[in-house]
């Protein structure tokens, strides 16, 4: 308590800690963590999904709401945060972050199975 | 518009900026520039991911995947940095209640927890390496050294970090310029946490898919 009010004397507003903070928080963003870890590698060791392409993207639905959940209870992440500039950045990487992992991984197939023939299987090579 | 400014710009000068902008106190810019230099850091990670992604099966007739990753070791060394972010938050509580042993003694646990991270780490490359698994055998190993390799290096950064700030807090206490540092070194800890599950999903667990 004492620490807030001193942070908030020095800041006027401009909080370096935030106050929302709280041992309640860490908590719940650490237990949501390790179910959100624990199922993708039962999942993934135990082989109960016969489906692979299935287990994958539940396992990466898995890792997106684990990293929203960091991002909220670890980062304190809200709209609210530096006036929103936060979050701002954030949308404004994501949405880079979208175009280079789509884009290279989308041409880059493109241009493995429609170049370089019979050069795609080199794993069956000698 | 001309008559307007002649009538007005007699005598005083035309200002350009909010007239009633207040003071900013030392450092109230800093928690928004450190973010800012994450999500830079976050997209080094994300071409990273895409180069794995892309060369991520051209194993050159040598190991794959499932060869080399031992899902135990990966799901031990998850949960290390998992339970660093979480001594990481405690050290943050200690620090808003002023309690300057308690901050030290959990920011203490953290780095145990972060070293033994780049440690099971360091044992896994060297098992690999000493397997004739290194990052010259194939496309996907060098891909796979980078980005796991990076995301180790930014983890080491941060237990030099650590280790300074915790002489920082003995020699000053937990003044404001020193909560400042622990809040950007906790925005930097957790945010390694979070690209650490693109990698154990991404990397380790797809890849005992293929």
């Amino acid at each position: 308590m004492s620490a807030n009010l001193q942070t908030g004397a020095a800041g006027h507003g401009h909080d370096t800690a935030p106050a929302h903070a709280t041992f309640r928080g860490y908590m719940t963003g650490f237990v949501l963590s390790v179910i959100l870890t624990a199922i993708p590698f039962w999942l993934v060791m135990s082989g109960v999904i016969s489906s692979k392409q299935g287990t994958a993207a539940i396992i990466l639905a898995f890792a997106v709401v684990q990293m929203i959940v960091h991002m909220i209870f670890f980062l304190h992440m809200d709209a609210k945060s530096e006036g929103g500039w936060s979050l701002m950045a954030l949308i404004f990487s994501l949405i880079l972050v979208v175009i280079v992992l789509t884009g290279s991984l989308w041409v880059m197939y493109n241009l493995n199975t429609n170049m370089m023939p019979g050069m795609h299987d080199m794993s069956q090579m000698p | 518009m001309t008559t307007a400014t002649t009538s007005t710009d007699t005598n005083v000068a035309p200002i350009f900026h909010l007239p009633e902008e207040h003071v900013h106190p030392e450092g109230s810019s800093t928690m928004l520039g450190f973010w800012l230099y994450l999500m830079s850091d976050c997209l080094i990670f994300a071409i990273l991911f895409a180069v794995y992604g892309v060369l991520g099966a051209n194993y050159a007739a040598g190991p794959a995947p499932k060869d080399l990753f031992e899902l135990p070791l990966v799901a031990v060394n998850t949960s290390m940095l998992l339970l660093s972010s979480i001594t990481y938050g405690f050290a943050i509580l200690a620090m808003q209640n002023g309690r300057t042993g308690q901050t030290q003694l959990w920011l203490a646990i953290t780095a145990v927890f972060g070293a033994a991270f780049v440690g099971i780490e360091l044992h896994e490359f060297a098992g690999m390496i000493h397997d004739g698994a290194g990052p010259t055998r194939s496309a996907f190993l060098s891909s796979f050294f980078t980005l796991v390799g990076t995301h180790g290096l930014h983890v080491s950064c941060g237990l030099i970090w650590i280790v300074t700030l915790m002489v920082q807090v003995a020699k000053h206490g937990l003044i404001e310029a020193n909560r400042r540092r622990l809040m950007c070194l906790s925005m930097f800890w957790h945010f390694l946490d979070v690209i650490w599950i693109g990698v154990f999903t991404f990397v380790y667990l797809m890849g005992m898919l293929r």
